[in-house]
């Protein structure tokens, strides 16, 4: 009664511009969900030029109705107004009552449906794109002739295999076609070989012929395993991600656990504060020099070093120094300037969590295949293995790495060598407090920065160096990478918290038929 | 066996019973038990018998306070028999406390009955919350008060025992086993955390109403706790002494001290330490157990690694390897946290217990207790040892 009314109404406005397009454009003025899928379907079917114009604008909450002027408006971005029956700039007042037109769930995914086949010949390769992935999901029949059109005149040959896909997807869905021509077509889809193809072939009408559900099932059977394989994947590349963040928060342990046989429980402050030179450089360069942001994070590295390296040493010369050859109270001493780390930087920073935002270069991510790989978390791989090399390359061949080494190996035979094996010691805590502190340059990106941040990872960390084998870097590589990847694929079986303590209780058993973990020291250096 | 067999039977019997009682309670330890049997006694009294106006009178929150650390002494002397007696450094003790703990807290919630928020007669309220049918098999027979101290000792003690197994079987020692030992406090905290194991997830069991028929926050319940905490810690000090003046104490010092040395002489290591690991955690979760109806919650937080470490340092102010020093410790530590953190210096707590750890390591590697005995000592040449506390090593050897 009420559209009639509309209608009437509005016919003189409207003049000699295509009557349906116009009736379709009055829709919108009804402010109900019901009229606006009316209107949406009118506009889409009346061919009209200014179609996807409106539609996209709905869809971006950019078309506005007046229902007492009956008036259907579209705000441009710059602001703006047009006419949505004419396309021309809007000349009078804005009425008073002017209002978005509403959407509701259903209605954005009829909307996605219907500008995708409205899009579907645009010039914009992009949204040509976007428009034949869109039909592909709402499979909507009226979109078949655009298609077909859109097919022919395809030159970009992804776009046109996606366009056959939307129309392979069309036509499983017709009750009109041939069973032969619908396999086909699930062949097509088989070939997509993801979840939208996975919901597309699961959801076919109980309509579907029997020949065609077989096919169907079968794309899905091997669909799936297909996919079982990214899943495994993609397991394998969280599993590296984590267990790069393992070794990197490990790393430093190793050295000072592992060659210096010191327990330094406050491991992870030194984390920390690398986290938080890390946020205090960044809060320099917003105040001071806000161009250099993107090289925030090169220069919080040296600088995270010094500041965790030094305060290492510092530990070193004035507890750990006077605690050597016994192991416990060394512990319960570093436990002890854990707690006073953490403490003085709640008071200096406070206990929320800090903002530490990534450069410019470093946000974003990449698809491989069915695989999305985040800049950061590669970032993050590349720059522990750099890290790692760089510590084999120092222990290996330069001067402070023989010396470290000796001095490991046999403690009273350096001594008269005339290695100055007290100095080596403070360097070497150093040297693993500073690469604690590289860690929290790291870790800043991925992690809350707060006070706190040290303590998720100190059990970690001694379980990486405790199950990779005291002393040896290599086996703290594998360690991390073994516990990483385990735990990643145990999680989608056990959850996150059931894998971890799965983990704790793995490595407890092991530790069991290896004491000294995988890579354990042989001779006499491992009767420490 | 005739009559007289029979009699001179026991006559050995109770020479040899008086005979262990006389050398484990030699008089510095008989004064102790009386100074805490004294508390005992007096502070109750003082609580219920003298009218609040009176300036003996002592409050009932002092009361539940010093219950509180009595349970934490209790968990002390538990650590300093295996670390101050046999070197093994447990950083997961909070953990058969905690089970100790929630043990008595399933049964105070089997006590609540129909008197919880939901008024289920069997379920407590947390499992009706979680839409629970009927209640896990692990939580039958926590109704009785048998049972459930059945358990206390049972469930701590089999964890440690099967831990304690496999460790010292192949060997884990030294800081190994510190870290191997976290791992399991802090896996046991995630593991608590799940709503799913049925004990309450994060929120633990709480809003407890009676134990043994007595309501739990009556005047005289508490006291009654209060007591009872004074009796399981004078207990588990006489089971410390006499194991630690026993021949298996001193096998016990001899393994601390010089682990391969014992072993090469021919004593099974790896069972000494087992049976005294399990004893231990059997003492922690009787702790636990008269913790939990003095606070009124246990939550998975008691699991968490932090505070397994805190009671060590108990022990390590106090001085390890003394008895009394861990009590004490536990006390003093105690005393010294609950003054910092309800004032103004509440900030500064974390700073002082970090620098307790520094300093009572660096500074003061015997303890008060243990510094103390030794200027005695010095002072009083011919008095001799009274308690034998590890003699930390002088010469720095790192990584050899």
């Amino acid at each position: 009664m009420l559209l009639v009314f509309a209608v009437a109404l509005l016919a003189p406005i409207c003049g000699a511009r295509g009557e349906p397009y116009a009736n379709a454009v009055a829709h919108f003025t009804g402010d109900s969900f019901s009229e606006t899928e009316q209107g949406i379907a009118g506009v889409a079917a009346s061919g009209n030029g200014l179609a996807a114009t409106v539609i996209t604008a709905l869809q971006e909450g950019r078309l506005l109705f007046s229902a007492q002027e009956r008036l259907v408006l579209i705000r441009e971005a710059a602001g703006r107004l047009l006419d949505a029956l004419t396309g021309e700039a809007f000349a009078g007042m804005p009425p008073a009552d002017l209002s978005t037109v509403r959407l509701n769930n259903r209605l954005r995914r009829i909307v996605e449906g219907v500008l995708g086949t409205l899009t579907l010949l645009s010039p914009d390769p992009a949204r040509r794109m976007d428009a034949a992935q869109a039909v592909f999901r709402s499979h909507d029949p009226n979109a078949l002739a655009l298609l077909d059109q859109a097919i022919a005149k395809e030159a970009d040959p992804r776009i046109k295999t996606v366009l056959v896909e939307a129309r392979a997807a069309v036509v499983l869905y017709l009750d009109s076609v041939e069973d032969a021509e619908k396999i086909a077509a699930v062949a097509v889809i088989r070939d997509r070989a993801d979840q939208d193809a996975l919901a597309l072939l699961g959801g076919l009408p109980p309509t579907t012929s029997p020949a065609v559900m077989k096919a169907a099932a079968d794309a899905i059977t091997s669909i799936q395993n297909g996919l079982a394989i990214w899943t495994a994947l993609q397991n394998a590349w969280y599993g590296l991600s984590l267990g790069s963040v393992l070794l990197l928060a490990a790393i430093g342990l190793a050295i000072t656990f592992g060659v210096m046989g010191v327990i330094n429980m406050a491991h992870g402050e030194m984390v920390m504060l690398g986290a938080y030179t890390t946020y205090v450089v960044q809060q320099l360069i917003r105040a001071y020099n806000p161009g250099w942001f993107d090289y925030s994070l090169a220069i919080a590295l040296p600088l995270a070093f010094l500041v965790a390296g030094a305060i290492g040493i510092l530990i070193e010369r004035g507890i750990i120094h006077f605690l050597y050859g016994r192991p416990l109270e060394t512990l319960l001493a570093t436990w002890g300037l854990s707690l006073i780390l953490q403490q003085a930087v709640r008071t200096v920073f406070g206990p929320t969590n800090k903002d530490v935002t990534a450069p410019s270069w470093m946000s974003g991510s990449f698809e491989v295949g069915q695989l999305t790989i985040t800049y950061n978390r590669l970032c993050i791989i590349v720059f522990t293995l750099l890290i790692f090399a760089g510590l084999l390359a120092l222990l290996r061949w330069s001067r402070f790495g023989l010396e470290m080494r000796a001095v490991t190996q046999n403690r009273t035979m350096a001594a008269s060598m005339g290695i100055r094996t007290s100095r080596i010691d403070a360097l070497t805590f150093g040297l693993g407090s500073g690469i604690a502190g590289l860690a929290g340059v790291a870790l800043s990106q991925i992690d809350n920065v707060s006070p706190n941040l040290g303590q998720g990872y100190i059990i970690d960390s001694f379980m990486v160096v405790v199950f990779g084998g005291v002393g040896n870097l290599w086996g703290t590589l594998v360690g991390a990478f073994t516990l990483g990847i385990a735990n990643k694929f145990l999680e989608p079986y056990a959850g996150a918290v059931l894998s971890k303590i799965a983990i704790l209780v793995l490595i407890i058993l092991f530790i069991q038929k290896r004491p000294r973990g995988l890579f354990a020291l042989k001779g006499r250096a491992a009767e420490a | 066996m005739s009559h007289v067999e029979f009699s001179s039977y026991f006559r050995r019997r109770s020479e040899k019973a008086y005979a262990i009682a006389s050398r484990a309670l030699d008089r510095g330890a008989l004064a102790f038990l009386a100074l805490l049997a004294a508390v005992g006694v007096l502070v109750p009294l003082l609580n219920l018998a003298v009218p609040p106006t009176s300036p003996l009178h002592v409050s009932t929150y002092f009361v539940v306070l010093l219950g509180k650390y009595l349970c934490f002494a209790l968990l002390a002397l538990a650590i300093d028999l295996i670390w101050g007696y046999g070197g093994i450094l447990s950083l997961g003790h909070g953990a058969f406390f905690a089970l100790g703990g929630y043990a008595m807290g399933m049964y105070l919630m089997r006590q609540i009955g129909t008197r919880g928020v939901y008024a289920h007669p069997v379920l407590p309220d947390f499992m009706v919350f979680l839409n629970w049918s009927e209640l896990p098999v692990y939580w039958h027979g926590f109704e009785y008060f048998a049972y459930a101290a059945v358990m206390i000792l049972f469930v701590p003690g089999l964890l440690a025992f099967v831990f304690g197994w496999f460790a010292f079987r192949s060997r884990v020692s030294g800081v190994y086993f510190s870290i191997i030992t976290q791992a399991l406090t802090f896996a046991l905290m995630l593991g608590f955390f799940r709503n799913n194991l049925g004990f309450g997830g994060n929120n633990g069991l709480t809003d407890f109403k009676d134990i043994l028929g007595f309501n739990v926050q009556a005047p005289g319940t508490r006291a009654g706790l209060f007591a009872a905490s004074m009796l399981a810690l004078m207990l588990g000090f006489v089971v410390c002494r006499i194991v630690v003046s026993s021949k298996f104490g001193s096998v016990l010092i001899a393994i601390r001290d010089a682990e391969a040395r014992v072993r090469f002489l021919g004593y099974r290591v790896e069972a000494y330490k087992l049976f005294v690991f399990t004893l231990s955690a059997c003492m922690a979760g009787v702790a636990g157990a008269l913790f939990v109806p003095q606070v009124g919650i246990i939550n998975p937080s008691e699991f968490s690694p932090a505070n397994s470490i805190e009671a060590v340092i108990w022990v390590a102010v106090g001085g390890r390897g003394t008895l009394t020093g861990a009590v004490l410790g536990a006390l003093l530590v105690n005393y010294a946290k609950t003054t910092f953190t309800s004032g103004v210096l509440a900030p500064y707590w974390l700073f002082l217990l970090g620098g307790l750890f520094v300093a009572v390591t660096l500074l003061l590697p015997r303890g008060i207790v243990g510094t103390v005995q030794d200027l005695w000592l010095r002072l009083h040449p011919s008095s001799g040892p009274r308690e034998i506390a590890p003699v930390p090593d002088e010469a720095p050897r790192p990584a050899e």
